[in-house]
């Protein structure tokens, strides 16, 4: 298949509905589970051991309107929290059996319950992830938080947990995060041949099927992808930071690059890429998981990293990507993003890195100012 | 609207009292620097004030500087010299009051707010709490404890290892104090200073346990900010312990008077959400004038929930503080946790409405008050008035629009009560949810 295919394939597949998407699955699965992660990130590894498929809950994007959710929520919250709530309202998720939330930010939290309350069938668990990242007891903390995961999963939906099938999964996921490491390596090497929109495109649909479903057609788009035909352009390299939960619409990711943009690097669904090398292979898995948790995991704004500064992962990134500059996108109202936005901006001005800031709803659907901004961004420097 | 309801203004002792303790406090942190006071940062909400006691270290609350400024109506300009800075508008503003004071000069080396030599991060349930403390800590070299407490996400909780993964931490955190103070940390005297904790725990659980009488003997919203200074940023201390001895029996007297805040309490209300602390006396009037006096709000658990019985235990000193910040306080507990909490002050304390105040500042406590609202009306048939501001920033007060809905609010209270009228008072649940505005 050429790359055109695969990535057909996989728009087609993220653009069908949460609960489309789990019935699909459930007719092949008979008895079988679907269970969605609120982002960042949730162990996937966790719910794909117990035999259930793990799908991503996103919010509603740019195809629902809101009629329920807007009178739980106020005004000032983002988007992505009131449109999720809202796909269980109209019934767009009906199919999917279990949500799992957890503490990235006081709206998030909040979601969780309320969602428990409104739909009180659906299994709903709310993970605390540990913001402690250098005490010793910590890792061992994070795994009890798993295997408690893994024990409400067992009680509500007859199942098991065994850790020979957590142990597998580990590695199944291990590889399919490899597989995205190389994506994103690709496009550092030769964005010209891989654009944003494409591989998110790639990235998202690995959400929507099993893990090794998703390998399949990524080791096929990576073998593929060199002999893409493309001449490099005369374009900004740049990072794109902030879009680690609501997810911004394609429209706005097309902008970016028409506007003369390379991005090498960003965070969009950024917890199913969320360790930076592969977890353990040996030990017990939960405490592997759990490890990992606390030591491999990216840097992130729902994360409080006690070992460095907010802005050195970021920092980290340009280097890591040869980018040029790093263009700010925090989700309207995400209290994270906006915070770091902050301690970054003022860390890249130190490391005399380039910025810029646009916001974002998922929602949004016209780009003209933004495109306007990014020109005048990119021309003031690649013509500097 | 029937005859002027007026104040008694008797809170004057109670008031004064806790004026004075508070002041004493920030002369202390004043001088703190000159005098080589070690002094540590932490949250209000589910703190562990006493271990800080015990260590010798001065505590500072970032939250208490951000709301006097407020009250003093200094809070704007702050704010906007933290959104020049590059905090958005949509940033919880108590934070940027905080780091605003710092970049006008009025916190650091040499200022009345000193920085805190050590940064103690008590990360319960609030996300912004994390943000905040990682820029307080940036800004001012000083040294940052996380201290990551599970939020309360099951009935079970907390569980032993719950309480034994926090009292790790906290050790941790005596050993830094060690470190930091030279000083050798003796447990007998947290068990003495937590005795004191749960005399004033004590005393804050009385008082509000006295407001079940009709009329309550104070305003459990308004009045109860008078008793938080003492309970949250004091306790641990004589000085609080017996600050609530004070407050306790001038209430049991306001209550064997049959007096309350208020010439008449016509209306029994509970708050929810932080009060606008910008127009704190204009928001109370729109209340007060109304013969409105809240009977319980749950502003005035967030540093802990002592009202169900909970104290701190001098017998299990760390394995206590463990347990309020794990669930004694209603910031680490989730928000239909709340609507639990808030339902009893209703029916416990015979409320005939609820009053939610909607924050934009704060996310924890707003974000999905609308479901909160439906919860009331739909399911328990309360009547509810939901009505925004912000607790920091003053834009966001809209004296007008308040006025106009509290007004339209107590009429059709007013109204409900005449009909239903004569068979006495009446709980909550009497009367229909349509009433609601
Ligand atoms: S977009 Fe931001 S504020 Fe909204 S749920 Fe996600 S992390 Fe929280
Ligand atoms: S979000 Fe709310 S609880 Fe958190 S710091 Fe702001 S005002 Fe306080």
């Amino acid at each position: 298949m050429t790359p055109d295919q695969i990535l057909e394939h996989c728009r087609d597949l993220s653009s069908q509905p949460l609960g489309a998407v789990a019935e699909r699955w459930k007719a092949t699965h008979p008895g079988g589970r679907v269970v969605a992660a609120y982002p960042v990130w949730a162990p996937a590894e966790i719910i794909h051991a117990a035999g259930m498929l793990p799908l991503a809950l996103l919010g509603g994007g740019t195809s629902v309107e809101l009629t329920h959710a807007d009178a739980r929520f106020q005004s000032f919250v983002c988007s992505v929290a009131k449109s999720s709530l809202e796909l269980g309202f109209q019934g767009i998720v009906k199919g999917v059996d279990g949500f799992v939330f957890s503490n990235i930010c006081d709206v998030a939290r909040n979601l969780s319950s309320i969602w428990k309350r409104n739909f009180p069938d659906a299994f709903v668990d709310y993970l605390h992830l540990p913001q402690n990242s250098t005490s010793p007891g910590v890792p061992v903390y994070a795994a009890n938080e798993l295997r408690r995961l893994a024990a409400g999963f067992e009680q509500a939906f007859g199942l098991k947990v065994t850790e020979p099938a957590l142990a597998k999964s580990i590695e199944i996921y291990n590889a399919l995060r490899a597989r995205l490491r190389a994506l994103y390596a690709f496009r550092i090497a030769e964005p010209q041949k891989l654009s944003t929109t494409d591989l998110y495109a790639a990235l998202r649909a690995a959400t929507c099927v099993p893990p090794e479903e998703a390998i399949g057609w990524l080791d096929a788009l990576l073998a593929a992808l060199p002999l893409r035909d493309a001449r490099p352009r005369d374009r900004l390299r740049v990072v794109v930071e902030g879009a680690f939960c609501e997810q911004p619409p394609l429209g706005l990711l097309e902008v970016l690059e028409e506007a003369g943009c390379y991005v090498v690097e960003d965070d969009l669904l950024l917890g199913w890429r969320w360790f930076t090398s592969d977890v353990a292979t040996d030990g017990e898995p939960f405490e592997r998981l759990g490890a990992a948790y606390v030591n491999q995991a990216v840097p992130s704004s729902t994360r409080h990293e006690g070992r460095e500064h907010r802005s050195a992962g970021l920092i980290e990134k340009v280097r890591r990507s040869k980018a040029q500059a790093v263009i700010f996108t925090p989700a309207k109202f995400c209290e994270p993003a906006l915070f770091d936005y902050v301690l970054m901006k003022q860390g890249l001005e130190r490391a005399g890195i380039p910025h810029m800031i646009v916001e974002f709803e998922e929602k949004m659907w016209t780009f003209e100012r933004t495109r306007n901004e990014i020109e005048t961004f990119v021309e003031s420097m690649l013509f500097d | 609207m029937p005859a002027q309801v007026t104040e008694r203004q008797y809170q004057g002792k109670v008031h004064e009292h806790s004026r004075r303790l508070m002041s004493d406090w920030m002369g202390r942190l004043s001088r703190a620097e000159a005098e080589g006071q070690p002094t540590g940062a932490l949250m209000i909400s589910g703190n562990c004030v006493e271990l800080l006691l015990a260590c010798h270290i001065l505590p500072m609350f970032p939250e208490v500087t951000a709301l006097q400024n407020a009250i003093r109506h200094k809070s704007l300009p702050l704010i906007l010299k933290a959104e020049q800075a590059g905090y958005s508008s949509d940033n919880c503003a108590y934070v940027k009051a905080d780091i605003g004071l710092f970049l006008d000069g009025g916190m650091g080396p040499g200022k009345p707010i000193p920085f805190p030599t050590i940064t103690v991060c008590n990360y319960v349930g609030c996300n912004v709490y994390v943000k905040w403390f990682e820029h307080l800590a940036d800004l001012s070299g000083s040294k940052l404890f996380m201290l990551d407490v599970p939020f309360a996400r099951t009935p079970g909780e907390p569980t032993q290892a719950d309480v034994q993964y926090v009292v790790a931490q906290l050790k941790e955190l005596i050993a830094l104090c060690e470190g930091i103070t030279g000083r050798k940390f003796d447990i007998d005297e947290l068990r003495e200073i937590l005795g004191y904790a749960a005399r004033a725990e004590e005393g804050y659980a009385r008082s509000k346990d006295l407001c079940k009488a009709h009329p309550a003997p104070f305003d459990a919203y308004f009045d109860a900010i008078n008793m938080m200074g003492p309970i949250n940023v004091l306790r641990g201390t004589k000085e609080a312990a017996e600050f609530f001895d004070v407050a306790v029996a001038e209430f049991e007297e306001l209550v064997a008077q049959n007096l309350g805040p208020l010439s008449e309490e016509r209306f029994r209300i509970v708050v929810e959400g932080p009060p606008p602390y910008p127009y704190y006396k204009n928001f109370r009037n729109l209340f007060a004038k109304w013969g409105a006096v809240a009977v319980a709000s749950t502003y005035s658990t967030v540093g802990g929930i002592w009202e169900w019985g909970f104290r701190h235990d001098a017998r299990r000193p760390l394995e206590s503080i463990a347990e309020q910040m794990l669930r004694e306080n209603l910031t680490n507990r989730s928000i239909t946790a709340r609507y639990q909490q808030i339902k009893r002050y209703v029916e416990e304390w015979e409320a005939d409405a609820l009053v939610i105040h909607s924050i934009k500042s704060c996310r924890l406590f707003s974000a999905g008050q609308g479901d909160m609202r439906d919860y009331f009306t739909r399911e328990l048939g309360v009547l509810t008035l939901l009505v925004e501001s912000d607790l920091e920033d003053p834009r966001y007060y809209a004296e007008a629009q308040l006025r106009n809905r509290i007004d339209a609010f107590f009429e059709a209270l007013e109204h409900k009560k005449l009909v239903v009228g004569a068979a006495g008072r009446r709980g909550a649940g009497a009367l229909p949810s349509e009433a609601t505005v």
